[in-house]
């Protein structure tokens, strides 16, 4: 119960968001990451932290470097990423076959 | 039960297909694309400029809760009533680049039809960005909520 707050908490910060959605596309180093933002690169550094405690990204060892990249088993127990967008397309098209009935109903 | 708006993104692809039937005539469907006033309706935007024609552009403009302002913009190349719209399209200020959508219109029956939108990105990274864009935004709306219910019990 408390790690799956701990998830949501982590999520509700929006420079935590961006990492997420940063890293959503390939794997970073944390100095690559930092310079996506104005934040300190130690404030970055720690919100790669909590992300990272909560399993919503894993650590990979490259040579010398630390790679960052997002855990996408955790990242589907949040939400399907697909699915507000569809939801989103959804509701239009449920607006305009409404708008569009009426229309026919008014010729 | 059956989804009637689908989505088939696959992994690491710089495309979409977003598909949806209507129980409507093709040509209502069609003009629910053509005509600004039914635009600004369902899309729930201001159309500032929608030219339906071959060459002809357009801009629309959203409002958000919060008052700020964001814009749309994109030329169509193809315009072939009840049929076909191929057109680009591009959000003002921000990183996601153009898209390129084609829109075919199918005529199922006199009263169905099909809507067919492919939908192609600069790039994998921009599309997974834009299609992540809801999932934020709810995110965010969530969390001012939360932020609200908080408030209000101090």
């Amino acid at each position: 119960m408390n790690l799956r707050r701990d998830v949501f908490q982590a999520i509700a910060d929006p420079t935590r968001r961006a990492i997420l959605l940063l890293l959503a596309s390939q794997a970073m180093t944390a100095g690559a990451i930092a310079s996506n933002f104005d934040t300190a690169r130690p404030t970055v550094s720690k919100h790669l932290q909590i992300l990272t405690r909560c399993d919503l990204l894993e650590q990979e060892q490259n040579g010398r470097e630390i790679y960052y990249h997002l855990n996408s088993e955790k990242m589907k127990e949040i939400a399907d990423f697909i699915e507000p967008f569809r939801k989103m397309w959804d509701d239009r098209f449920n607006k305009l076959e409404t708008i569009m009935k009426k229309y026919k109903a008014k010729k | 039960m059956e989804q009637k708006t689908k989505i088939n993104a696959q992994d690491g692809k710089q495309d979409l297909v977003i598909t949806r039937e209507f129980d409507l005539p093709v040509d209502l469907l069609f003009k629910a694309y053509a005509e600004p006033g039914v635009v600004e309706q369902w899309m729930g935007t201001k159309v500032l400029k929608l030219e339906s024609r071959k060459h002809g552009s357009y801009q629309f403009e959203t409002t958000d809760a919060k008052g700020s302002k964001y814009r749309f913009n994109g030329v169509i190349h193809e315009f072939s009533p009840n049929r076909k719209i191929t057109r680009t399209f591009e959000m003002e200020n921000t990183p996601f680049g153009v898209q390129l959508e084609l829109l075919e219109f199918e005529q199922l029956t006199d009263q169905a039809s099909r809507l067919n939108m492919h939908v192609i990105y600069e790039s994998p990274a921009k599309r997974d960005q834009v299609l992540q864009l809801p999932f934020a935004q709810g995110i965010n709306m969530a969390h001012n909520r939360l932020q609200d219910i908080v408030s209000k019990l101090k």
